[in-house]
């Protein structure tokens, strides 16, 4: 079989300079010799595959975008394109890079006192660190605002009591970013593995991101020294973890549109050796037509992308212009799978095909991080002006 | 250590391969080109050299037009070569010797110690490049290297030949040409990556020595009869059989 050569309808690499094809490129060859051949098993089985860790790291995948502290420095783009091509391999995999990445590195990089910085982020880019998330709550999803975990300032010491819930790589993970109220105003603090008081538990059963470690935080009356508060989010409240979601999301609208290229891809290669009614089944016009629409998609959802990327690299990108990119790469993406995965009749439920993993994968993905309803209304509070969530 | 490493770029090894309208050469318009797969081979054992040593240069050495070929190149030097040198001239012409004069011209005022190369390149397969640059230097050359070590100035190589390996032993300077399986290449990071826009490529114009071999014309194998389908299960056995013995004469 050819190797995966990625999906351009258009000379959209013209768009994108050698650099940043450079990296595409290397990240697409290393999930096609890395990652395709083991994730099946890894997916059935409901294993994060950690013996790649090593190699991401070693290529500089983790904390990409961050500057210094062992991190490569790269501009927005490239960024994302590292996204695509990871998700292109399992929405799992790019999860954990979005986590350790943007949920983690970013906030000690960019809400971090230069201690925390020292000790974390060397650690984290060579992944012998990893850490996770702690926003979502058990009655606390899209309205985080709401969360029940609380600090308390003791005089030498802050006291953390609450639960987390759907956080991922919560159980291999040796620093937790933990979101709590301390009088009211969120804050960010660094829970660190085996601290008193704080456990993990993984959550099975799921349906979907099988190749992602899911877990609970549970955190009673844990005792966390003052100088692991991340200084930056004392006094920004919900702009602190909003901030970081914005940096995720980003990465997920790439990652959602490179998942849609995996099905595309598959998709059209069955067509066209798929033989029924004595001719292959993708000369027929309904056929046709699914692929003209899924490549109209991701040609759209990659423009849509790169212009974000692009007003990054600026520093004019607003949060509400990541929502509509993550809005619609989860959206279409995961169309795109369910109509790939219809395409290719019973063999589409099989897992030697990748359509089925990636269609249940991106049910998550159009969930986490701002589900699809609510990013709508971060783009109608933008055009009109009017909360729709606040009252 | 001072180390030469000679890098093509040829039609990726997925190619479905075209034949021009004159019927000498290959059509090229829709073939996407990469580092010659064995050229990877080349360049990780270098580098491997250099870290090993601590310290040196390795230089990669490429004849082409340096318009389609440089993107390629500079993928070496994102895996972690110093710079590269891309003589340019035009190549429709060219022959395994008119490359390998070329090649030796330039490398010899570079003085390396060693000079690695893929065994051949995915394009003509001639494998000729290797062996003529050797002779051109005056050093011994080993081809289809797939295991080396080297120690203060000795080599040891082995190659896989018909039914077993076979070392060989030598001093550099040498041209090792190197076959697939010598070691498994690196991915280039995204530091390298990076780091690769600054090096230095030199393009310099070169002409190249009138080909001995021309091509006379190229034609694509006949394409592979249909299969026939015998039977099938134990009953169709004696019929296969016989076929192989009768028909197609293998057995
Ligand atoms: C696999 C996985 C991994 C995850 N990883 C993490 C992680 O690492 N860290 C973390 O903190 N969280 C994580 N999450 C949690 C995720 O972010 C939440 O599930 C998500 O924000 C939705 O919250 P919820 O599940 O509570 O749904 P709810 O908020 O209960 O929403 C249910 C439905 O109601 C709709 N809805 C809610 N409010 C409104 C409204 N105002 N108007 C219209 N519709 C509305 C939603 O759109 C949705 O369709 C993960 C989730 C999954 C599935």
């Amino acid at each position: 079989m050819e190797p995966y050569q990625g999906v351009d309808y258009m000379d959209l690499d013209t768009l994108l300079t050698e650099e940043e094809r450079m990296i595409r490129d290397t990240t697409r060859e290393w999930v096609s010799a890395r990652v395709i051949p083991i994730i099946e098993e890894h997916y059935r089985a409901g294993t994060f595959p950690d013996e790649l860790i090593p190699e991401m790291a070693e290529m500089g995948l983790l904390g990409a975008n961050l500057d210094g502290y062992g991190c490569a420095g790269l501009g927005a783009v490239a960024y994302g394109l590292i996204m695509q091509e990871l998700e292109r391999g399992d929405s799992g995999l790019r999860s954990f890079v979005s986590v350790q990445g943007a949920l983690c590195m970013w906030p000690i990089h960019t809400y971090g006192s230069e201690e925390q910085k020292q000790k974390w982020l060397p650690g984290m880019a060579n992944g012998t660190k990893i850490g996770c998330f702690g926003l979502t709550e058990p009655d606390f999803g899209s309205n985080p605002t709401g969360m029940i975990t609380r600090a308390e300032d003791k005089g030498d010491h802050y006291l953390l009591n609450g639960a987390k819930m759907w956080i991922t790589n919560g159980c291999i993970s040796d620093v937790a970013i933990v979101w709590a109220k301390l009088d009211g105003r969120v804050m960010g603090f660094l829970v660190e593995k085996g601290t008193p008081g704080f456990s993990t538990r993984r959550q099975g059963h799921k349906m979907s991101l099988r190749a992602s470690v899911t877990s609970e935080l549970i955190l009673q009356d844990v005792k966390i020294p003052k100088e692991n508060l991340l200084p930056g989010t004392e006094s920004i409240h919900m702009k602190g973890p909003l901030s970081c979601l914005t940096q995720a999301r980003y990465g997920i609208a790439w990652g959602a549109i490179g998942a849609g290229m995996a099905c595309y891809d598959e998709a059209l290669s069955y067509g066209k050796e798929r033989i029924q009614f004595g001719r292959p089944i993708a000369q027929f016009q309904l056929f046709q037509r699914k692929l003209a629409e899924m490549i109209t998609e991701i040609t759209k959802g990659f423009l849509l992308n790169l212009q974000v990327g692009r007003l990054k690299e600026q520093g004019k990108a607003h949060p509400s212009h990541v929502s509509m990119a993550k809005r619609n790469g989860c959206y279409w993406g995961l169309w795109i799978a369910r109509e790939a995965r219809d395409m290719l009749g019973a063999n589409g439920i099989t897992d030697e095909y990748v359509v089925m993993r990636h269609m249940c994968n991106l049910e998550s993905v159009k969930t986490y991080e701002g589900t699809h309803d609510i990013h709508t209304l971060i783009i109608g509070h933008r055009v009109t002006g009017l909360p729709a969530f606040e009252g | 250590m001072k180390i030469a490493v000679c890098v093509v770029v040829a039609p990726s090894t997925d190619t479905k391969v075209k034949i021009g309208a004159d019927g000498k050469t290959i059509d090229m318009s829709d073939v996407k080109l990469e580092l010659n797969a064995y050229d990877e081979f080349a360049i990780e054992e270098a580098l491997r050299l250099k870290e090993s040593t601590g310290d040196g240069e390795v230089v990669l050495f490429s004849v082409g037009s340096p318009a389609t070929i440089k993107e390629e190149i500079r993928k070496g030097l994102a895996r972690g070569a110093d710079r590269a040198v891309i003589l340019d001239t035009d190549t429709t012409q060219l022959d395994s010797s008119a490359v390998a004069a070329l090649l030796t011209g330039e490398i010899k005022a570079f003085e390396p110690e060693i000079i690695f190369m893929g065994k051949q390149s995915v394009d003509y397969d001639s494998a000729q490049v290797p062996s003529q640059v050797a002779a051109a230097m005056g050093w011994p050359v080993v081809t289809k290297v797939s295991s080396l070590a080297i120690e203060g100035g000795a080599f040891r190589a082995e190659r896989e030949i018909e039914g077993g390996v076979e070392v060989v032993e030598g001093t550099l300077p040498a041209v090792i040409s190197a076959e697939k399986g010598l070691n498994e290449p690196r991915y280039p990071s995204l530091k390298g990556i990076m780091a690769a826009k600054k090096k230095p490529m030199e393009e310099k114009a070169a002409e190249a020595p009138a080909p001995v071999l021309v091509i006379d014309c190229l034609e694509l194998p006949p394409p592979r009869p249909e299969g026939k389908i015998v039977g099938e299960g134990p009953e169709a056995a004696a019929k296969v059989v016989e076929l192989l013995r009768n028909e197609a004469k293998v057995i």
